[in-house]
């Protein structure tokens, strides 16, 4: 199972005040459609508007990224720059 | 100076100081800016602008203008076609494309004085400026409001009816003025203070300023009888402008064809767009070429600034200066749409420190400003002026050195950041000491003088980027870039690829490519591109010398894995063959023969980026009479991972320091009660220059190269202008013997404290 | 509206060109002579963008009027280097790297050959208080401070050894 933690709000709005939470995800793409079907919404969400830190590394539309069994998964606010 | 970690005995271009490729054309005035281009038949085109800070637009009447013999094209908000908007990747966040079209014309309201609310193109400059007079614009002007914490309180004129704070559980009922609300943190926040054996507070504020490029936006837009068009512009994205361009006017992306011209600074300012769709739409309208171009007035107006802001903040901590826990609360100005740095400014605003506890909560507020742009690591300067000023405070209270301080509570890699990010091939601690070991930090203080030290992070990033390398027959290469030459990447690319090839830097050039020439990149922003595009150019010279050492054992008739490529020079390691040496120059000379053309083209979404960490350390005096402040010695260091180009990267430190310096010191912007702005030129807007300044020591900290990157890089661009806010005021405060904390500290506010005036 | 003739010697070459009555030098050097290597960064004369000597004397070129250059010798940043040999000034600003983005460069750089022209030995204050009406957002000057004083060293020499 992956560990799915948010430090967005705006996650928290589509998972009912949920920002921690367990789901059952080997890649990124598979994590977005499943968080997508227990969540509407919130899989485009984390698509188009945020980064992901996967063990603690961030990436970004890094949807071919493989999961491990026990992987953390941080929901962050994309990041740019000037 | 260096930290004294040299780079790698094998390293033989990267880490020397070069020429960059495109410096005569930058001494000589060849090189071509955004206002530089002229076509035939071209016209000029001017916008007009609402005179008003808020109001409605109750009719906009162009017929008198389009009668106007000359004018050519009139358009309004209405000639834009942005459909259902959605996002683009762009600057500190996705835009939202329906703000940046209303930005670059209004439709329905103007929400700042100098937002666009028509253009036209004429056959001169003088004809263009009287049509904007006979364009008529009727307003219902509206109650305004600029201060961010007034845009937040109860009462306050609402600028968007449909702007419903998002992150608010349940969802508000009424619209407001605050787009979003972010919370992060962890940890026992409230029991932690309550077992506080220190607390220190504070309120802050900080205005808005501008970045400041002297180069305003400029461009030209040709539309094509056949509907395929070209835009030349000065901007931080070639494939950013055509996007948010074809976007905006509803054209499919392959019909725009966007040239970047040399780019006149931007630091995150040009990661929009305000001109090019208008210029297109005129363009579109009459057939000729239209060039637009913003005076330095309609730069302050309307394009930029970064957010001003107000912040409250609690840090606890033991006797011993470990912090236990810290709340912050953080409110930033968006300007007139959503869209503030603040989320960056709380992930930033405790990223140096390890703290278990945290608790942090950011509001995004609109008021009617410009519609801000990203500036140099968005959202950081502010929360870390605050966050560092509290470290001071905390330090002064303890009697503990500022940098023992820091030492004592810096981020070790393995810590977890409050955003998720784990902590690795981090050097903030090693830049800790550099500065603690440097001369400067040990020198004496003359009477009335006082130091200030802060430090400060940025992310960095890496993301979409492509490169070519192109052998030439003669042996030499050209380097294709994706992305605009901002400060110097020309060199660090070449670098890399004359590193990699095995090639003297001279005989390596470099060019930056319009968008139908190479693949698509992300901007020239966040710190990106030596990292990010310079993987591309190494990935795509690796794959150059594969195809090298296949093509040397094809001549050989040897097995490719008794190829060796070295400094330039292809080697067989196969015993049994009587081969001479194959040179890039003789492997090119004859390519036909082994394959045809040598060239590589990488395109990747770059992961593994590094975060930097910077310590800036200030001394200043100020003038008792006048209060005015002479910063009389300055120091930066910074975590670089390795630097390519050394003297680029101190560059980079000296600039940001420089900026920095201008934020604390002198920048904002002013309004008046009319919501107008009051000092929209260089003369009343008041930039750092070279005689505020004392030279700038740098100190390169490259004890951790980033593994992930080819030769170690980290993006080094955004970090120098974190620290400087909080060291400037924390050497402030020591004098007047107060905690300065509201920006700018001009001389008349430390006046003010030190009881004159 | 009625424009005049102008004749002026710019960069040693004589030049003839139509200029409006409103119209500024830098307007007249970019847009009719095609002279855009001076760049317009505020057109109020408070960043030296534009800067260029007229008559020996360093001037904002977007501050005087075209007509006012009638008769006038003009050096903009075009004429800087000596047939295709770079001004000890142009190779200092390279080898420094005092310039990241370029924009401001033609201007600082013509400004500081004004100052060596009459100060050729200048300290790190005279520097620094010449070029403070020549604005640069990207370096923080210490690098351009110190190309200025190494360009000055050069020509003091180069001066000797003729």
């Amino acid at each position: 199972m992956v560990r799915v933690v948010s430090i967005s709000s705006r996650v928290r709005d589509l998972t009912g005040g949920l920002d921690n939470f367990e789901v059952d995800a080997r890649s990124v793409r598979e994590l977005l459609r499943t968080l997508e079907a227990r969540f509407p919404g919130l899989g485009q969400l984390v698509e188009t508007e945020m980064s992901l830190a996967i063990d603690g590394e961030i990436h970004q539309d890094a949807m071919m990224e493989q999961l491990g069994p026990a992987a953390e998964v941080v929901l962050i606010p994309r990041i740019s720059g000037g | 100076m260096s930290d004294g970690n040299q780079p790698p005995a094998s390293l033989k271009v990267v880490g020397t100081r070069p020429i960059r490729p495109d410096g005569v054309d930058k001494v000589t005035g060849r090189a071509q800016f955004g206002a530089d281009f002229h076509l035939p038949g071209m016209l000029t085109g001017r916008i007009k602008r609402s005179p008003h800070a808020h109001a409605r637009i109750v009719k906009i009447d162009i017929s008198a203008a389009e009668k106007r013999p000359g004018v050519k094209a009139v358009v309004t908000g209405a000639d834009l076609d942005v459909g259902a908007g959605g996002d683009i990747e762009a600057g500190e966040h996705a835009a939202a494309m329906k703000d940046v079209a209303a930005n670059c014309l209004a439709s329905g309201k103007v929400f700042y004085q100098g937002h666009a609310v028509a253009a036209v193109a004429a056959t001169s400059p003088e004809i263009a400026a009287e049509a904007l007079d006979l364009i008529e614009v009727t307003y219902e002007v509206l109650p305004h409001v600029v201060d961010v914490d007034e845009a937040m309180a109860p009462g306050a004129p609402v600028l968007h009816d449909d702007m419903f704070t998002k992150g608010v559980t349940p969802k508000p009922t009424k619209a407001s003025n605050v787009a979003q609300k972010h919370v992060m943190g962890r940890g026992d926040v409230a029991g932690a203070f309550a077992a506080a054996e220190v607390v220190v507070e504070g309120r802050y504020t900080t205005a808005a300023v501008h970045q400041g490029y002297i180069e305003p936006h400029a461009c030209v837009a040709a539309w094509g009888a056949d509907g395929q068009s070209t835009i030349w512009c000065s901007s931080q994205g070639q494939f950013l402008v055509r996007a948010m361009t074809a976007r905006i006017l509803n054209l499919p992306l392959s019909d725009i064809k966007v040239i970047p011209a040399e780019i006149g600074g931007g630091f995150g300012g040009k990661t929009t767009v305000y001109l090019e769709p208008v210029a297109l739409a005129l363009s579109r309208k009459c057939g000729r070429p239209v060039k637009l171009v913003m005076s330095r007035e309609e730069v302050f107006l309307a394009s930029g600034p970064t957010s001003g802001s107000s912040m409250d903040i609690r840090l606890a901590a033991t006797k011993d200066g470990k912090i236990t826990a810290a709340e912050m609360t953080l409110r930033y100005q968006a300007g007139a749409f959503a869209g503030s740095p603040v989320n960056l400014g709380c992930m930033t605003a405790f990223a140096c420190y390890d703290v278990e506890n945290l608790a942090l909560v950011g509001y995004d507020v609109v008021s009617n400003r410009p519609k801000v742009a990203a500036y140099r690591a968005p959202g950081a300067p502010m929360a870390a002026f605050a966050v560092e000023s509290a470290i001071d405070d905390l330090a002064r209270k303890l009697k503990m050195d500022p940098i023992d301080l820091r030492i004592l509570n810096a981020v070790k890699d393995g810590a977890k950041t409050v955003y998720g990010a784990t902590v690795r091939y981090s050097a903030f601690i090693e830049t800790l000491e550099a500065v603690k070991a440097h001369p400067h930090y040990k020198a004496k203080l003359g009477p009335g003088q006082a130091r200030g030290v802060a430090a400060g992070f940025w992310f960095n990033i890496g993301g979409e980027s492509s490169a070519a390398v192109h052998v030439d027959e003669d042996g030499g290469a050209t380097v294709v870039s994706s992305n605009p030459d901002i400060g110097g990447s020309r060199a660090s690319m070449a670098m890399m690829a004359a590193e990699t090839l095995g090639l003297p830097i001279e005989r390596v050039r470099c060019t930056v490519a319009d968008t139908t020439s190479i693949g698509f990149s992300g901007s020239t922003g966040g710190s990106r591109v030596t990292f990010a595009t310079g993987m591309a150019v190494v990935e795509a010279a690796q794959k150059v010398v594969a195809d090298l050492r296949r093509r040397a054992a094809q001549t050989w008739e040897c097995d490719i894995a008794h190829v060796e490529w070295k400094d330039g020079v292809a080697t067989c390691l196969d015993p049994s063959k009587d081969a001479k040496p194959l040179s890039l120059k003789a492997l090119a000379g004859k390519s036909a023969k082994t394959g045809g053309p040598i060239a590589a083209e990488v395109s990747l979404n770059a992961q593994g980026a590094a975060a930097g960490y910077g310590v800036h350390v200030c001394d200043l005096e100020i003038d008792p009479e006048t209060g005015r402040t002479t910063i009389l010695r300055y120091t930066a260091a910074q975590d670089v991972g390795r630097a390519i180009h050394p003297a680029y990267v101190e560059g980079q430190l000296q600039g940001g320091a420089a900026q920095g310096v201008g934020w604390a010191l002198n920048e904002e912007y002013v309004y008046n009660s009319n919501g107008l702005l009051d000092n929209a030129s260089f003369l009343d807007y008041r930039m750092p220059v070279a005689s505020d300044l004392p030279m700038i020591d740098t100190i390169l900290v490259e004890a951790k190269p980033n593994p992930r990157h080819p030769y170690g890089a980290k993006g080094v661009g955004e970090v120098p202008i974190v620290p400087p806010l909080a060291a400037v005021a924390n050497a402030i405060s020591a004098i007047v013997g107060q905690r300065m904390t509201s920006l700018p500290l001009s001389p008349a506010k430390v006046l003010a404290a030190m009881g004159g005036g | 509206m009625s424009r005049t003739v102008v004749n002026a010697v710019v960069n040693g070459e004589p030049v003839e060109f139509l200029a409006g009555g409103g119209q500024s030098l830098l307007d007249a050097l970019r847009d009719e002579l095609r002279l855009t290597g001076s760049k317009e960064g505020c057109g109020t004369g408070d960043c030296g963008a534009c800067s260029v000597i007229v008559d020996g004397r360093l001037v904002c070129a977007c501050l005087m009027l075209a007509p006012e250059a009638e008769g006038k010798r003009i050096e903009t940043i075009e004429g800087l280097a000596d047939n295709g040999h770079l001004h000890p000034l142009q190779h200092q600003f390279l080898e420094h790297a005092a310039l990241q983005c370029g924009f401001c460069t033609p201007g600082l750089l013509m400004a500081s050959k004004a100052l060596l022209d009459r100060n050729p030995d200048p300290t790190e204050t005279e520097v620094r208080y010449w070029l403070a009406g020549n604005i640069c957002r990207c370096t923080g000057y210490d690098k351009v401070v110190r190309a200025v004083m190494d360009a000055a060293a050069d020509l003091r020499q180069e001066g000797k050894s003729k």
